[in-house]
């Protein structure tokens, strides 16, 4: 009875037409809605995010920056919205993702290179393939330690190399790196930003960064998104064009510090607001 | 593995360090770890003086409690292909036989429970509840099922261990590393490969856990069965027999017996464990 009454109440609601975002978009996010506990922490969001990029999401505290790229990736799901990478679903895209805690997301009963190579064993590639693949991503790596050992007889720093040799094995589309330096000392934080930067030198994977150092944050990014306090809506975006490789000297280069000084005037005139 | 030699090295690296400043460093250096060597037997040592003065001194009458000496004797010519071999050894078979059929039975039941989490929770009531109902208290119902037999040994003791393992193993996979499960998934595994390449893993640990508990439930068990139901052999009937006799030197032998394998078939799970499980703890 119920459903005969509603049927034509579904028929009537309106589809957007679908928007599709600038020339260079690759991530198109349209009318994303979360609620958590019952408040809203996205409502009918839309974003765009450009391929062979990589973008910053930095934003107060709370404001769901990992649940947007974890929505993004999947591993969230979502009330309502439509996410496509280059007008394709999820499922049809090859994806990597960096965990911030690289201890729980590599498998300890895997040595390192079998942990490495386990999403080329699920795409089901020979073992041929998944050879050459490893030595190439080796290489690209310059690995220094012996990929034959366990996960957890290596350091915090190479465990989160092993986690993103694992993201990248396949290829990915699009990488999604989860506050990937927050459990890494210092030495290590600037080794793997190094390589992140260099893998992006080589293949213009795009990729979505996680922040909560404004500093790395803005050094790693073509795009820096600022969001704003729940319910979480885009402050700006910010574009840093410094030319790659950037290094140690970029840090005192008049352009970043001035995209840095940006971003946190608007950092902060939202989380004030 | 390299952690090992690191940490055996620091210590000894520190006292070369301090030997400098130390009135007698080559007389103070070593002696540390060789008093560490003899920690774990000072109990047993005290406790056999303690156990041979209070026979000697007749606080209790060698009737009652034989010269530890003499126990121990009776413990070591029995083993040596006495009869008290005979009965170890049934005792041993019965509790094999228990602890394999909950294992084999228990760790794939468990796995299966706990990875759909509403299929545990519809018989975790009962889990609960059988597992902390006294297994002994079932041996009479036992015995109406199985008779006075053989069976009916190993079959509850077995039922005993296998809530153990169950109980583990399904709560190993319910509380995997979700992390690591949406590390998966992230990587496109099915549920089918996120089953075997993680959950079975991840729940590993917790099953080991279980193993070793339904182990010494098991022997707990066929030692009480052989005790009280019509038993004509193992350490149980043994030790109940020599009491009926007043043979109290065979009788702790039997004890002693009994606790020797209780404990060395725990030493062998920690081992199997570690050695399987490589990964625990760290």
């Amino acid at each position: 009875m119920s459903a005969v009454l509603n049927a034509p109440f579904n028929v009537d609601v309106p589809v957007p037409p679908f928007r599709p975002g600038p020339v260079g978009t690759h991530i198109t996010i349209r009318g994303l809605t979360k609620y958590f506990a019952g408040w809203p922490l996205y409502e009918n969001f839309d974003l765009d995010i450009p391929k062979h990029k990589i973008t910053s999401v930095f934003g107060p505290n709370g404001c769901g920056k990992s649940t947007l790229i974890n929505m993004i990736a999947g591993l969230v799901p979502i009330d309502s919205g439509e996410i496509l990478f280059d007008g394709k679903t999820l499922k049809d895209t090859k994806i990597g993702y960096v965990f911030q805690n690289y201890r729980e997301a590599l498998f300890p009963w895997m040595r390192t290179i079998d942990n490495i190579a386990y999403p080329l064993k699920l795409e089901g590639q020979s073992k041929a393939e998944v050879d050459r693949r490893m030595a190439e991503l080796v290489a690209s790596f310059d690995v220094k330690f012996d990929l034959n050992r366990y996960p957890y007889e290596l350091s915090g720093g190479q465990q989160q190399t092993a986690s993103i040799m694992r993201a990248l094995a396949p290829n990915p589309e699009v990488l999604f790196l989860d506050e990937p330096f927050s459990a890494l000392d210092f030495e290590m934080t600037l080794f793997i930003r190094e390589k992140l930067q260099e893998v992006f030198m080589q293949t213009g994977t795009t990729m979505l960064l996680v922040s909560h150092d404004l500093e790395e944050a803005v050094y790693l990014a073509d795009e820096v998104l600022l969001l704003t306090k729940r319910p979480t809506r885009v402050a700006e975006i910010l574009p840093y064009t410094d030319a790659r490789p950037r290094t140690i000297e970029t840090l005192t280069e008049p352009s970043f510090i001035h995209a840095k000084k940006r971003s946190l005037e608007v950092f902060q005139r939202e989380v004030r607001r | 593995m390299a952690a090992i030699p690191t940490s055996a090295g620091a210590p000894g690296a520190a006292t070369t360090a301090w030997a400098p400043p130390a009135m007698d460093p080559v007389a103070g250096a070593p002696r540390q770890p060789v008093w560490d060597k003899v920690l774990p037997f000072i109990g047993p040592v005290v406790l056999f003086i303690v156990w041979d003065l209070v026979v000697r001194l007749g606080f209790i009458k060698a009737i009652l409690l034989p010269p530890p000496l003499d126990a121990l004797g009776a413990l070591i010519t029995g083993l040596a292909g006495g009869p008290l071999l005979q009965d170890f050894g049934m005792t041993v078979w019965r509790t094999v036989q228990a602890f394999l059929i909950a294992a084999i039975v228990g760790m794939p039941l468990g796995v299966l429970l706990g990875s759909s989490e509403k299929a545990y929770r519809s018989v975790e009531f009962l889990i609960d509840f059988f597992r902390s109902t006294p297994s002994s208290a079932l041996i009479p119902l036992f015995l109406m099922i199985f008779g006075v037999s053989e069976i009916n040994k190993v079959a509850i003791a077995a039922f005993g261990a296998l809530l153990i393992v169950v109980f583990n193993s399904a709560y190993g996979v319910i509380n995997a590393r979700k992390q690591r499960v949406m590390a998966a998934k992230v990587m496109g595994a099915s549920r089918w490969q996120v089953f075997k390449d993680v959950l079975i893993w991840e729940s590993l640990q917790p099953s080991f856990v279980g193993l070793r508990s339904a182990v010494s439930m098991a022997l707990v068990i066929v030692i009480v069965a052989e005790m009280f139901i019509g038993a004509d052999s193992g350490l149980g009937n043994r030790i109940i027999n020599s009491q009926q006799v007043m043979n109290v030197r065979d009788m702790y032998a039997s004890i002693l017996a009994a606790g020797a394998l209780g404990y060395a078939l725990n030493v062998l799970f920690l081992m199997l464990e570690k050695r399987i499980v490589h990964w625990s703890g760290r």
